[in-house]
């Protein structure tokens, strides 16, 4: 199944507010340092970027290494300066993608 | 020049420093490039006694302002004991409204977490915590 | 007749407390707060992908079933006269009713529908019947077993609050199933967790599904009657 997502943006803020994101997304995040039973190293694939874009413009970024924990979770903040979308995107290991997306209502 | 550059390598007597300690030494240097990180302004929030070092909540939070003047550009975490010295690298700017991060870590051991912040105007801070270890009771084995 | 012992007496049972705690009030601050937050609690992504499994496949569960509350505060429970655990009624419906293949055990498949269909009953307090079979599970509860020759009530009943490790041991009731373990990094179902504490007692673990399992799974409900469900809950 596709990763799955969980986004905690607040639906809607005040201009000039600052506001607190989350950003929790489904992936195992191996290391690359465990070896199977028979002792063949298991392959890393972990996340290695995620980045947030506001209306288009990038306001985080964040890259991965393997000690961030599987399910990489994320909480950063921004200012809420005019309604839109934020965008949230991630890349790793093994090509892997995802992006989410959610509105926000800025009075 | 200030010789307390690295908070937790070069404070470790000689017999002290191990192979991770240098490799976090030397990942450190990669980011600082040449420059003088002082200690302060950073702070880390990681529980004192983990429950299980597999998912760790950490925290980090830089005092700074934040306007388009006087910010936090980024801040690079780094760990002693883990098998790869880096945790992650966190990219803010002024949109950011407050320098503070979240998020989960592996720690693999007792041991001692590194953040380094580097400011809009070039300049570097550091702030470290340490934190204690220990193995789940009750595990499968594989 | 003096009434003053009865009255002791009466004082005496209304000031008896319910002193079970669930496995989440012996956890940190910092792990509590990775279950209270829906938006947080890793566990909650296989809550949505459980959602999507309950609508898929012609029939779906959705057809037949409005919705799941209370059901899995009830189990283990009899079906067809077999005791079955949620995920064993899981693959009832799905052999039975929808003649497909039943989910292997701790699947993503069945451990998202087990959580989405868990979440349901979350608050609500534990409510599985009666049965012969709770006192075989009490009696395995109770046996000492493995090569360090421990019983499961020698730490959950009487050593429950202190420490094994750097770990505080908990009551053992599991109002959080399935739980996202820490030390997993992933879902898993009380019998995995069973499983672990047999490997750590150094015992020969019952495979998943075996009717000492499912015994031990209504045991361990039935001491917990009354409990409120937090499941999906995270533990360490």
């Amino acid at each position: 199944m596709a990763a799955r997502a969980l986004l905690r943006v607040p639906q809607r803020a005040r201009r000039g507010e600052v506001i607190e994101i989350r950003a929790l997304i489904s992936h195992i995040m191996e290391t690359g340092f465990r070896h199977s039973e028979r002792g063949a190293s298991i392959a890393r694939d972990i996340i290695t970027s995620f980045r947030c874009t506001y209306n288009g413009t990038e306001i985080f970024r964040a890259r991965f290494y393997p000690a961030i924990a599987a399910n990489p979770f994320i909480t950063f903040t921004t200012i809420a300066t005019e309604s839109g979308t934020l965008r949230f995107e991630w890349s790793g290991d093994n090509e892997f993608t995802a992006s989410e997306s959610a509105a926000i209502m800025v009075e | 020049m200030n010789r307390r550059i690295f908070v937790l390598s070069l404070a470790l007597a000689p017999w002290m420093r191990t192979a991770r300690a240098d490799a976090m030494h030397d990942a450190m240097s990669a980011v600082l490039q040449g420059a003088t990180p002082r200690e302060g302004r950073v702070t880390i929030e990681l529980p004192p006694l983990v429950e299980n070092g597999n998912t760790v909540p950490f925290s980090v939070s830089v005092e700074s302002p934040m306007t388009e003047r006087d910010h936090v550009r980024s801040i690079h975490v780094f760990n002693e004991k883990n098998p790869q010295p880096n945790i992650g690298d966190f990219f803010l700017g002024p949109r950011a409204g407050r320098a503070a991060v979240s998020t989960r870590i592996r720690l693999a051991d007792t041991q001692t977490v590194v953040a380094l912040a580097q400011m809009s105007d070039g300049s570097w801070w550091s702030g470290s915590a340490s934190v204690i270890v220990t193995l789940a009771a009750c595990t499968e084995i594989n | 007749m003096n009434a003053l012992p009865l009255l002791f007496v009466v004082v005496a049972s209304v000031a008896l407390a319910d002193d079970r705690r669930s496995g989440y009030e012996f956890m940190s601050r910092s792990t509590q707060a990775m279950q209270d937050d829906d938006m947080s609690n890793p566990a909650m992504l296989w809550v949505l992908d459980g959602e999507a499994l309950w609508k898929a496949g012609k029939p779906s569960c959705a057809s037949c079933h409005a919705d799941m509350k209370g059901v899995a505060a009830r189990y283990p429970a009899v079906s067809s006269g077999r005791l079955v655990n949620l995920e064993q009624r899981i693959n009832l419906c799905r052999t039975e009713q929808q003649l497909v293949k039943p989910y292997a055990y701790e699947s993503k498949e069945l451990l998202s529908l087990t959580a989405y269909i868990a979440l349901q009953s979350r608050g609500m307090p534990i409510a599985v019947k009666d049965d012969p079979a709770v006192q075989k599970g009490k009696a395995l509860y109770e046996q000492r077993q493995g090569q360090l020759n421990m019983s499961c009530a020698q730490c959950h009943d009487q050593q429950a609050g202190r420490h094994l490790g750097g770990s505080v041991i908990p009551q053992g009731h599991p109002t959080g199933y399935p739980i996202y373990r820490l030390e997993w990094q992933t879902l898993g179902s009380l019998e995995r967790r069973l499983r672990n504490c047999l490997i750590g007692i150094r015992a020969e673990p019952y495979g998943y599904g075996a009717p000492e399992m499912v015994e031990l799974e209504l045991y361990l409900m039935s001491r917990a009657r009354g409990m409120k469900m937090d499941a999906p809950g995270v533990r360490p």
